[in-house]
């Protein structure tokens, strides 16, 4: 166990390909801990299937990765008790409520009862949800699901939370204040924290550093400062984005992929 | 879940040891469920006008044909727990819609990530069923008082259908759940849970005796669990009924499929999402 590594996120020649395409060609990434750190990149680059690896969920087909101490091929178990997800698509429960689905998520992440009330409450306290615990998450707004979304993935406290497009689909306001979230998290729990996003100013914004995936592998990395200074002083990471990989007229995702990001952006009630 | 030796609670220091932890996460899947069926109960009630209809309707017609032998029993009687046990197919053969959804939503990558064993996500989805096929026994005795057929109403009698039923659920929904994590999408898999309920139902002895069958036709009603599942369900309300395969056969068979089919969801659980 290197639990005294510098990095949260250490990839090695991570590789996975679905059929003939390679989805993701022998990623090297290292991020350090304590950062939050941004994977962009047009549609089919590999974001969504190197988190998907990184969580645990897809196994790679070459290469491997070290999360939160652990080798996510060798020892997905350990990996999963140490990080926290957060999907892009709706996965609080509607059917429940708001404290009905921090238990569920208490109770599977097998924190002891004795605390589970504790914890519970300081979740709902930290993302400002106490008076909406017993409604429906139904009857949430979509800036209150991210909200409790949030909540049960920092019920474990996990070393590192991956975030799938934290943002989609919010309005300016509750955006804002899922950035002011994720900044709390990272700076008084000191978690680590990975988010895959389209959105340009939240990369700016909210990350230390990024990383541009383009065809499976790094196209460009660095502070966000470092990548505009590299285009000019007045670049953008608009410019950045077109820069590496706007030039492409490839147009990457499928069918369930538009239909599943479509779904995120419209579920604000 | 209550913990199996209550005398070492757990404690903010202590972890608590396996077992506790693995049953906590299968009740909390479990209780989830439940909750969810109690908010909308809707469409557990709908799914009893079936078996009301098959009892009062088609088994009214069919007992008019003498073809079947039911011994001393009224066709009705020697109907009644197959209608039960087929009621119990139709509704957990679709549970995996339900999933299908989740994964559509976002909410199986969540579970998926989490650190409770995948038997867990399975096996609490399997009891959540199967009490939901409890309810649905309850209806169905009620309707058969009504109706005046003679079962048996001794409280083993009735516990042992209760198990029957908990058991045959939980084998028909983890099915479903195996052909979700096969097909994936919504529209394939009501092609798919249309294709097998009524071959399931038919190839049984749930409307007539296997020895009225051909050949065959016994053979294959031999490999299906409905079959098990009426048979129990029968030699309990039917106490006096010969021809039963015997009950330790019955609930061997239902134990051993249930295992087997624990086992092959959870290892196709993780392909929902791929």
């Amino acid at each position: 166990m290197s639990s005294d590594s510098i990095f949260a996120i250490q990839t090695q020649g991570l590789t996975r390909s679905f059929g003939a395409m390679t989805a993701l060609d022998h990623l090297d990434l290292s991020v350090e801990r304590g950062l939050i750190f941004g994977l962009l990149g047009p549609n089919g680059a590999g974001k969504s299937t190197t988190l998907k690896m990184l969580t645990t969920l897809l196994e790679p087909t070459a290469g491997t990765a070290r999360v939160a101490g652990f080798d996510i091929v060798r020892d997905p178990a350990r990996v999963r008790s140490r990080i926290g997800y957060v999907p892009q698509s709706l996965s609080a429960d509607g059917a429940l409520t708001g404290f009905e689905n921090l238990r569920l998520s208490a109770k599977l992440y097998g924190l002891p009862p004795a605390q589970r009330g504790d914890r519970i409450q300081e979740a709902l306290d930290f993302m400002a949800l106490g008076d909406s615990a017993g409604k429906l998450v139904k009857q949430y707004s979509g800036g209150m699901i991210r909200r409790l979304e949030l909540a049960q993935a920092m019920l474990h406290r996990p070393s590192v939370l991956f975030l799938d497009e934290p943002t989609i689909g919010l309005d300016p306001v509750a955006r804002q204040t899922v950035w002011e979230k994720l900044r709390e998290l990272n700076r008084d729990h000191h978690t680590t924290v990975l988010i895959t996003t389209h959105d340009m100013v939240e990369a700016d914004h909210l990350c230390h550093s990024l990383a541009l995936l383009h065809r499976g592998t790094v196209a460009a990395i660095g502070k966000p400062a470092e990548l505009k200074a590299r285009l000019g002083p007045d670049a953008d990471l608009n410019d950045v984005f077109t820069h590496f990989a706007g030039t492409d007229l490839r147009e990457g995702g499928n069918y369930r992929d538009t239909q599943q990001s479509r779904r995120a952006a419209n579920r604000h009630s | 879940m209550t913990p199996s030796n209550p005398a070492v609670p757990p404690t903010a220091t202590v972890e608590p040891t396996w077992a506790p932890r693995y049953a906590e996460q299968v009740g909390a899947i479990a209780q989830a469920e439940i909750l969810k069926i109690r908010r909308d109960p809707v469409e557990l009630i709908t799914r009893a006008a079936q078996p009301i209809l098959w009892l009062l309707v088609f088994g009214q017609v069919l007992g008019r044909v003498k073809g079947i032998s039911t011994g001393d029993e009224s066709y009705l009687a020697f109907f009644a727990p197959g209608v039960l046990a087929q009621s119990v197919l139709f509704s957990a053969i679709f549970y995996g819609i339900a999933v299908i959804w989740e994964r559509d939503l976002g909410i199986i990558h969540k579970l998926l990530v989490s650190p409770a064993p995948r038997s867990t996500l399975v096996l609490g989805k399997a009891i959540a069923s199967g009490l939901r096929g409890l309810v649905q026994a309850v209806i169905i005795y009620a309707v058969v008082l009504l109706a005046g057929i003679s079962v048996s109403l001794n409280p083993l009698n009735v516990a042992g259908v209760f198990a029957a039923v908990l058991l045959g659920s939980a084998i028909f929904s983890t099915f479903s759940l195996v052909v979700a994590c096969w097909v994936k999408t919504r529209e394939k898999f009501m092609g798919i849970g249309q294709l097998l309920t009524m071959p399931l139902f038919f190839a049984s002895n749930a409307i007539y005796p296997l020895t009225l069958m051909p050949g065959w036709l016994q053979a294959v009603a031999r490999l299906n669990p409905l079959t098990y599942l009426v048979d129990a369900c029968r030699s309990l309300m039917l106490p006096g009924l010969p021809g039963s395969q015997g009950l330790p056969l019955d609930f061997a068979v239902m134990i051993l499929v249930l295992i087997a089919m624990v086992a092959v969801a959870t290892k196709m659980y993780p392909n929902l999402i791929r």
